[in-house]
């Protein structure tokens, strides 16, 4: 008997995967423009010049998406009580006695934190993003946001690869049953009272 | 330049040494431009039109001779008209030729991604390839003198190349061919430095250009094109021809400790999650319900 809880409805894994797409693209087309010694990434897909011309497009496909996602998840994603007390505890489930953490809901504190990282840094690759597509519409005297946008536009970038690193490092090796979650949408029951105990009791009305 | 490939080494069946072997070559060349003798006819924009067959591109009126606000893809050659009013009610004209610098730091070279789409030739010209540029314009952005320019059709970046087709072939660029005057000189960098500072002491001694001198700026490391101004002081007064240019501070941190802090956070970031897996290995959910 299949007694699996559904954790992600089928709209939020298509939403997911197409940010998953979107987000691969501007990343490797950005580390191709990022360092001459990751040019050929460029190579690879199509060519730099084709790869600055999507990788604007892309990013707004991504933007998009991240815009479904904060308006889906931002409830959920909203930091707790309960998520500081569990993040004092971290270095427990870095070290995997999960056993010892104090119960959290839906997600756990590091997922919330990827979030909310994601989506600030969104709105700055995105606001320093315009200007770098179109620079030559800023007249020469506001030449500084040029300066700024440039430094924003790495730096963010920098920050969300390695979150993005983190995540899926940790969604696909090393908490199992997480990607099984993100692609068929369900968990079992033992995974979920592990996880994410308090969203369990809620769902389940255990 | 293609010249250089062809300066005879040794000669076979030869009596005595190799013609012209211990001749010495500059190899930098310089555009001199003498603000003080420019009487703003624009020949050097036709012919630098004319010359590089550039499409041609409406004017824009501004209230000034001026041709339009600034270089532009198939403009690379444009003066730049000011009216200077004086402490005595009197007025005078500062028309400065303005193009690519050809700097001996270029801005627009350290801010570029693209393998080869800009070059530096040992001559000192500057030049963008335009087959390899893939239209990202942070060479916008690198520039501290507002030069390159986007063809946003083609996607492509484009600029003065100082007629390097010219010079390559032993020929002067075409804007010096055509100026009428005299204020446009060519040729090595030392040659075309003496003449303007001959011309600047010329004006300090003589006129009452006191402050005239020679704008060669140190801070981009010098330039393949140098001015004579009335006024070092103010070179901001020609046409906001910077008095400090510099490659922003901004690209270089962004070519230089940024990227390698980067690079060790990324790949850092990378030996980070593979030694937790090796240490730690997957969370497992004894899963008796299955």
């Amino acid at each position: 008997m299949n007694n699996n809880i559904l954790r992600y409805t089928l709209r939020e894994r298509v939403v997911h995967w197409v940010a998953a797409v979107t987000y691969c693209y501007v990343l490797l087309t950005g580390l191709a423009f990022y360092s001459p010694h990751l040019y050929w990434i460029a190579t690879l897909l199509g060519g730099a010049p084709t790869s600055r011309f999507w990788h604007p497009w892309i990013a707004v496909a991504f933007m998009a998406v991240l815009a479904w996602m904060l308006r889906a998840w931002r409830g959920d994603m909203r930091i707790t009580a309960n998520d500081r007390v569990w993040g004092k505890e971290v270095k427990r489930y870095i070290e995997n006695e999960d056993e010892s953490l104090p119960p959290i809901d839906r997600f756990n504190l590091g997922q919330k934190y990827f979030f909310w990282v994601m989506v600030f840094a969104g709105i700055v690759l995105l606001l320093s993003g315009i200007v770098l597509w179109i620079p030559e519409t800023l007249p020469w005297s506001l030449r500084d946001v040029r300066y700024a946008a440039i430094l924003l536009h790495v730096s963010s970038a920098l920050i969300t690869i390695g979150s993005f690193i983190i995540h899926v490092y940790m969604g696909t090796a090393m908490v199992r049953g997480g990607f099984t979650s993100i692609i068929r949408g369900e968990v079992s029951p033992a995974w979920a009272k592990m996880h994410h105990r308090l969203w369990y009791q809620r769902v389940t009305g255990k | 330049m293609s010249t250089g490939n062809l300066r005879i080494q040794a000669i076979s069946g030869h009596a005595g040494p190799v013609p012209g072997s211990g001749t010495q070559r500059q190899e930098q060349v310089c555009k001199l431009i003498d603000t003080t003798t420019c009487i703003g006819c624009k020949a050097c924009e036709v012919a630098c039109v004319e010359w590089n067959d550039l499409p041609f591109r409406e004017t824009v009126f501004g209230n000034t001779y001026q041709t339009m606000p600034e270089t532009a893809w198939n403009y690379w050659n444009l003066i730049k008209f000011n009216e200077r009013p004086g402490a005595d009610g009197s007025f005078m004209w500062l028309m400065r030729k303005d193009q690519c610098m050809h700097c001996a730091d270029p801005g627009c070279l350290a801010a570029c991604p693209a393998d080869n789409a800009i070059v530096q030739y040992r001559n000192g010209i500057v030049d963008f390839q335009q087959e390899y540029c893939i239209g990202c314009q942070y060479c916008v952005t690198g520039c501290p003198f507002n030069i390159p320019k986007f063809n946003s059709h083609t996607k492509k970046m484009f600029k003065c190349t100082l007629c390097t087709d010219r010079v390559s072939q032993g020929l002067e660029p075409a804007c010096i061919k055509a100026c009428p005057t005299g204020c446009l000189h060519f040729g090595t960098k030392e040659d075309m430095k003496a003449l303007g500072e001959t011309r600047a002491r010329q004006l300090r001694e003589h006129t009452a250009h006191g402050r005239a001198g020679v704008y060669d700026p140190p801070g981009v490391g010098g330039t393949g094109v140098i001015y004579v101004l009335h006024d070092m002081a103010n070179p901001e007064a020609y046409g906001g021809l910077p008095s400090n240019p510099h490659v922003p501070w901004p690209v270089r941190l962004w070519k230089g400790p940024l990227q390698w802090l980067g690079n060790l956070a990324m790949i850092g970031g990378l030996i980070g999650v593979t030694l937790h897996y090796l240490r730690f290995g997957p969370k497992k959910v004894a899963d008796h319900e299955q």
